[in-house]
């Protein structure tokens, strides 16, 4: 249970990684990817998963 | 290094002669002359106080556009809200519109820069973050730790950002803890009813809101925002986009209500819509305004909020004076190439001394001139356009061919003043004139009577005077507005004998593309 980024449509903006609340999301070689160990999908911390709520893209979904 | 005249002449720099003749500034009314006057103390309905906060600020002071460049460095990316104008994924060198770059940068990485471009460009007085998304998304971080270090580093550089308000209201401490006194919020509507065909979704309290709840929560958010910036004594600029049959009548609520809670200057700017941009207003084919829809809308709104007209829409890392862009000159190899910049600001004092000395006695020369229309034709003769090809400086400095875009000035008998600019292709590269590129100039400057120049080629010269619009050439590297006043007399006069025709009822085609001011 995790989600994950389609690294082809991220625009590289962070905003996800600012928002995530398990610090599950990190740059790494010059793209944005999650964590799925540390990824709870917000579930009982928020109402749906934030990175997904605040991506400019639309491109985090479910892994 | 740039060829606007002032520095040329400064600096010993350039491959123009710049003749510098000063128009003679006649004896005023109070007997005046422009040495004793001796002040840029700004326009007589300006607060000294504030004129001092805007007067090297080229966003914030049209007079001040002429001389001083601005910087943005790209470092917030992140962004909080979705606009139907605004597509980010599109990233080229040869746009030129907000919410675009071509490099994000770290906080250290902007440093670097504006320590390397503070030493290149002496005109520099401004380092705004404008993006490419919200500088106070992602709880700003970005923004402050630049400006932190920036505020340490090279203090004598003014502090700007803008927003979309909708986290503002969260950081106004922070903003003016750090000395930043000019802050620009994009304001288009004071209706949610509005909004919703503007914002398709907001995240906001870790919720993604969408339709009419997210129109409402940014707009309360923009205002109280708003509020807060101004009773802090924080000059504030709204920006509007004008979306024709969205907004653009209801530009005038924002003008009322952006005004009472103490907006400083109002940006009326048309809405960038190409479907190659890939933004949803592109996609579905909302165009934007004429040159005059834009200056009818503009000219209702004069009285309330004071506008500003003189904006370029500028990308999220533009470097230089309003009207060109030197982004290409800084890019981040370039920028390491350079090794490490000393922050070092004489160049800087230097050319702000020079522009201090420059304005002084400008404000007598242009009573005079518009004293010697008045008296000699009243107010029986309607406004004109002039365009103008200028590099800066308040200037008719350049020449026909090389002009990127022209400023446009309206004259009449209560004076003459900035009302725009409009963008072209250059006419004139490598020695020959091209003759398409010349049709678009002709359709960008329509609705004007005249076009003034430093020099001009017999072809393009005769075409414009078929086109209806007279060449100018005589006032060349003089000051702008007084050339203006004195063309209007002789204007008005000619007009009297039939010689002639007024150009009311023409309008002008806004060219939106890209900003590419290559350097020769």
């Amino acid at each position: 249970m995790a989600y994950k980024i389609k690294s082809a449509e991220c625009t590289v903006c962070g905003a996800c990684e600012a928002e995530c609340p398990n610090i599950a999301i990190s740059l790494k070689k010059g793209t944005y990817v999650i964590d799925p160990a540390k990824c709870t999908e917000c579930q009982g911390q928020f109402d749906s998963p934030q990175c997904a709520a605040v991506c400019p893209a639309d491109c985090c979904v479910p892994a | 290094m740039s060829n606007v005249v002032s520095l040329d002449s400064i600096f010993g720099l350039g491959q123009l002669a710049p003749p510098a003749v000063m128009p003679a500034a006649p004896e005023t009314a109070s007997g005046c002359s422009s040495s004793s006057c001796g002040s840029s103390d700004g326009p007589a309905d300006m607060d000294p106080a504030v004129w001092e906060k805007v007067k090297n600020h080229p966003c914030y002071s049209e007079e001040a556009h002429h001389y001083f460049a601005r910087m943005h460095v790209a470092v917030a990316p992140a962004c909080n809200i979705q606009c139907n104008y605004c597509n980010r994924k599109y990233d080229c060198s040869n746009e030129s519109r907000p919410g675009v770059v071509s490099e994000k940068l770290t906080p250290d990485q902007a440093i670097k820069k504006i320590l390397a471009v503070a030493q290149e460009i002496p005109q520099l007085s401004v380092i705004g973050i404008a993006g490419p998304g919200d500088s106070l998304a992602a709880a700003g971080k970005n923004t402050f730790a630049t400006f932190e270090m920036l505020q340490k580093k090279a203090p004598d550089l003014k502090l700007c950002l803008s927003t979309n308000g909708l986290a503002l209201p969260d950081h106004v401490d922070t903003i003016a803890q750090y000395n930043i006194d000019h802050v620009t919020i994009t304001i288009n509507m004071v209706d949610p009813e509005v909004g919703a065909q503007i914002y398709p979704w907001i995240f906001y309290k870790h919720k993604r809101w969408t339709g009419l709840d997210a129109a409402k929560i940014l707009h309360e958010q923009q205002m109280l925002g708003l509020e807060m910036l101004t009773s802090r004594g924080i000059l504030v600029k709204v920006n509007s986009v004008m979306i024709p049959g969205v907004n653009d009548e209801h530009l005038l609520e924002v003008n009322k209500a952006v005004k009472s809670r103490g907006a400083f200057l109002h940006n009326i700017m048309p809405l960038i819509s190409d479907p190659a941009h890939g933004t949803w207003f592109g996609l579905n084919g909302q165009r934007g305004p004429t040159a005059q829809e834009l200056k009818v809308v503009q000219d209702a709104c004069e009285g309330g909020a004071k506008l500003m007209r003189h904006c370029r829409q500028c990308r999220a890392d533009a470097v230089g004076l309003l009207g060109e862009d030197r982004g290409e000159e800084f890019t981040a190899d370039k920028i390491e190439a350079m090794g490490f910049v000393e922050y070092d600001d004489e160049a800087r004092r230097t050319y702000r001394e020079h522009v201090e000395s420059e304005r002084a006695g400008r404000n007598a020369s242009k009573a005079a001139a518009q004293a010697d229309v008045r008296e000699s034709i009243g107010f029986t003769v309607d406004p004109i356009l002039i365009a103008v090809a200028t590099k800066g400086g308040e200037r008719i400095n350049e020449h026909f061919g090389h002009a990127k875009e022209f400023q446009i000035y309206e004259v009449g008998p209560t004076g003459a003043k900035f009302v725009g600019h409009r963008r072209v292709d250059q006419y004139c590269e490598g020695g020959s004139g091209d003759v398409d590129t010349l049709d678009g100039v002709l359709a960008a400057i329509n609705d004007c009577t005249a076009v003034f120049v430093a020099k001009i080629g017999g072809c393009p010269s005769k075409s414009l005077a078929d086109a209806g619009i007279e060449p100018v050439d005589r006032f060349a590297f003089d000051y702008i507005e007084e050339s203006a006043l004195a063309y209007f007399k002789d204007y008005a006069e000619r007009l009297g004998q039939g010689v002639v025709q007024s150009r009311a009822g023409q309008d002008a085609v806004i060219r939106t593309g890209a900003l590419t001011a290559r350097r020769a």
